[in-house]
């Protein structure tokens, strides 16, 4: 019987229908089916359904931000049981991402925000415009590991240099790893600016995030 | 270098060719669902200074969430008061700008942020001598009306680069300039100052602005502020003001073409009414370049049939708000001078000339507007130079039916050495770039289009002078500059006039 219901939830994540997941979810509960085997034998085959038909051409960006959608609503749902039962859900890394001052461009960073959670990170939207005080607090508050800066000016990419002299001052830096992305960005510019990495698109962007992460881990 | 002839500009006349994307129903019915969304949903104005004007004005302003809801009567009664047509004019007066509805004038696209060098075709990023070396190319070409600023002035400090940028036009080009990268008040206000002594006072300015700005909306129904406070002080000054919608079906507006076309209708309604609410009777226009993505990767594609829809529909929006249109043209997301390069720009400035956009944009940038390449600039011109032989269409009298030679030539005969034709030839398109060599030739010489545009793109900077500020007024301006350096708090820069006075004194 706990095949049909998750079934119900690989359905609700490939179907992008976020309350038919939240209500998977709280079936799931009250069957008593463990919240991680829900994620992992429910919710997770629908994603990764999502994934490969994206991969093959047949599906497209909305698919894959509905189905995003959907499987945070049922996490929203099933958060409260992990940490009733003591347990962490394995996460892949913790993210702060946000355009940086004086820019409101933000298709290209929720972009990349979208694919990192729907990779199994946990991602922090800080929104655009973001003060280099803003990333530092929310480092701290989330214990991120990397922080994401967005950049689609010439005129604002300096503020990329400005956030990681914070980070610095802050004694953020390292552990935390920083990757720059945005139009006029560069890998040149990357390393100019000591940043960690940088990528042009969002595919890369979750590369290089699941390598900072690797390294970071190494390191420690 | 020795100066040659002074710049020519040679816009495309609108008439010859009509193209009816909308009808009259679908666009009161577009502007129905315009004013509905402006009045329910609301359009986001993050600036105090707008949300006070508004609110004097007598709209609904939701102060937390920035959002103004403007009721019907109070979009139309300001919208009413702008005027349709006024120039833009340019430091040389022969170069003057009529924006009356008939013609078509082109200019170079902005704010790149590489350079593909024309010596070895490497990328490089953008500095202000490339804006300076671009605006003497684009002033050579009688197909370039007016410049945008072409590409970024990486090389000069942040809060006063723009300005930067704007003198380097200036000091290459007697063309009006328009500036897509003034996005605060104090630097709306320093380019204004300079615009005045040029133009010899505000008034002056005022009949004559040889400065115009864009800016652009925040799909969906938004608005950024420091742009709107940018475009409050050129509303104050009486410089051309518009603002661009960019929203891109399926991300930031509706997949539906209409509906997209609402969305961004509303973005730039709300705001020209704005600006005729903080200043009646500016001079405004409507400025467009919405697209639909990419549905793999969410990038704004500048290219495919629903940018060329939205080039033919938008220009009657703007007509039926009797105001002029600057239409996004030629923004095409090719790498290199290809083949997508030519459909995407062929396609998207003859469906946005053809229907009489007012401007249109920009030439020579590739990539989604990253790139600038020299030789893309003068295939563009080629592209437009074939869309304005293509609006004179075919009139029909007397003289073309040409009965006359028909009967003297007869059945049988040929043309090529009749009068008429020596007489009417030239009034054919030519081609600069076309490759219609016979194949054998083009296999033992090689070449082509883009080589050709190469070595043009050369023989025009090495013997283009074009006519150079006047010593005072240049100092003039160098001095605006470093004012909003200093107001600024950062180190002055020398200006592209003081940095080449400096290179020729140390010679
Ligand atoms: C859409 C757009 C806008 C929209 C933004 C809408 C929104 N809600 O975000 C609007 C119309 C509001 C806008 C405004 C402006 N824009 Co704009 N805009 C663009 C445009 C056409 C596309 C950007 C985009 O969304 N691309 C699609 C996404 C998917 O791609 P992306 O952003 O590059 O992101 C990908 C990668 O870069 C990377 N990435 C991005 N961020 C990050 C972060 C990390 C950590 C990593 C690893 C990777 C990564 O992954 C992303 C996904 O694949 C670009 C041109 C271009 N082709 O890039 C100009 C462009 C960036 N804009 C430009 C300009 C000048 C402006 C304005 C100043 C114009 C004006 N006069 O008002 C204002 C700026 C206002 C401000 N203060 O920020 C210039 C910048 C040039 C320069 N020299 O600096 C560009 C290059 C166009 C041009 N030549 O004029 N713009």
């Amino acid at each position: 019987m706990n095949d049909t219901a998750f079934e119900a939830m690989r359905r609700a994540v490939v179907d992008g229908d976020a309350d038919a997941a939240a209500a998977a979810a709280s079936a799931a509960i009250a069957a008593g089916i463990p919240p991680l085997v829900a994620i992992d034998e429910g919710f997770m085959p629908g994603m990764k359904e999502v994934g490969a038909g994206f991969a093959a051409g047949d599906l497209f960006l909305p698919d894959m931000m509905l189905a995003a959608r959907a499987m945070q609503r049922a996490l929203n749902v099933l958060e409260p049981e992990l940490q009733k039962a003591a347990v962490e859900r394995a996460v892949a890394g913790r993210v702060v991402i946000g355009t940086v001052a004086g820019d409101i461009h933000e298709i290209g960073k929720n972009l990349v925000g979208m694919l990192l959670s729907t990779s199994g990170f946990e991602v922090h939207d800080l929104g655009v415009n973001v003060s280099p005080e803003r990333f530092v607090a929310a480092v701290q508050e989330h214990r991120a590991d990397i922080v994401g800066l967005s950049a689609l000016l010439t005129t604002t990419m300096t503020g990329q240099r400005t956030i990681i002299a914070a980070l610095q001052a802050a004694g953020l830096r390292p552990p935390v790893k920083v990757m720059v992305g945005g139009a006029p960005v560069t890998g040149a510019w990357a390393s100019e600016i000591g940043a960690d990495g940088y990528s042009e698109d969002a595919m890369g962007a979750v590369e290089l995030a699941k390598r900072l992460v690797g390294a970071g881990e190494a390191a420690r | 270098m020795s100066p040659d002839v002074a710049a020519a500009v040679s816009p495309a006349v609108v008439g010859g060719i009509r193209v009816e994307a909308l009808d009259a129903e679908a666009v009161a019915r577009i502007h129905e669902a315009t004013l509905d969304v402006i009045e329910t949903v609301g359009v986001r104005f993050p600036s105090e200074r707008a949300l006070d004007l508004w609110e004097a004005a007598g709209a609904t302003v939701d102060r937390g969430a920035e959002v103004v809801r403007a009721p019907r009567a109070l979009i139309e009664r300001a919208l009413a008061t702008a005027p349709a047509a006024y120039p833009l004019a340019a430091r040389d007066p022969r170069l003057d700008l009529p924006l009356d509805g008939r013609h078509v004038y082109a200019a170079t696209d902005g704010c790149g942020i590489e350079v593909a060098d024309l010596a070895t075709g490497e990328r490089r990023p953008s500095g202000v001598a490339d804006v300076a070396e671009i605006a003497r190319l684009a002033d050579a070409l009688d197909e370039v009306a007016f410049h945008w600023i072409p590409v970024s002035a990486q090389d000069r400090p942040a809060p006063s680069r723009s300005l930067h940028e704007l003198l380097a036009c200036w000091a290459n080009s007697t063309k009006h300039v328009q500036t897509e990268s003034i996005v605060t008040a104090p630097e709306a206000r320093a380019a204004i100052e300079m615009a005045a002594a040029i133009a010899g006072g505000r008034d002056a300015l005022r009949a004559r602005p040889v400065l115009s700005m864009m800016q652009c909306t925040t799909s969906p129904l938004g608005q950024d502020g420091g742009s709107v406070d940018a475009a409050l002080e050129a509303a104050a000054a009486g410089i051309p003001v518009g603002f661009m919608t960019m929203a891109s079906a399926a991300f930031t507006s509706p997949t539906s073409l209409a509906g997209t076309l609402v969305v961004g209708n509303a973005e730039v309604v709300a705001a020209l009414a704005l600006l005729q609410i903080a200043a009646p009777g500016c001079p405004v226009y409507y400025a467009a370049a919405q697209t639909a993505i990419d549905l793999r990767s969410g990038a704004y594609t500048g290219g495919g049939p629903e940018d060329f829809l939205f080039g033919a529909a938008t220009n009657q929006l703007a007509d039926f708000y009797r105001v002029p249109l600057s239409m996004g043209a030629f923004a095409t997301g090719a790498k290199a001078p290809d083949w997508q390069a030519g459909v995407e720009n062929a396609l998207s400035a003859f469906l946005a000339s053809a229907v009489g956009s007012d401007m249109l944009l920009g030439l020579g940038l590739l990539n989604g507007s990253r790139i600038w390449s020299h030789e893309q600039l003068l295939l563009d011109a080629e592209i437009f130079s074939i869309v304005r032989a293509m609006l004179r269409g075919i009139p029909v009298d007397d003289a073309s039916l040409a009965l006359d030679v028909i009967a003297s030539v007869g059945p049988a005969g040929d043309y090529l050495t009749a009068p008429h034709t020596r007489r009417h030839m030239r009034e054919l398109w030519r081609p600069r770039f076309m490759d219609r060599r016979p194949m054998g030739v083009v296999e033992a010489e090689g070449g082509g289009p883009r080589a050709w545009a190469n070595a043009k793109a050369r023989e025009l900077l090495a013997t283009h002078v074009p006519e150079p500020l006047e010593p005072l007024l240049a100092a003039e301006l160098s001095r605006i500059v470093h004012g909003r350096e200093r107001e600024a708090g950062v180190e002055t820069a020398p200006t592209i006039v003081e940095a080449t006075a400096a290179a020729g004194a140390g010679r």
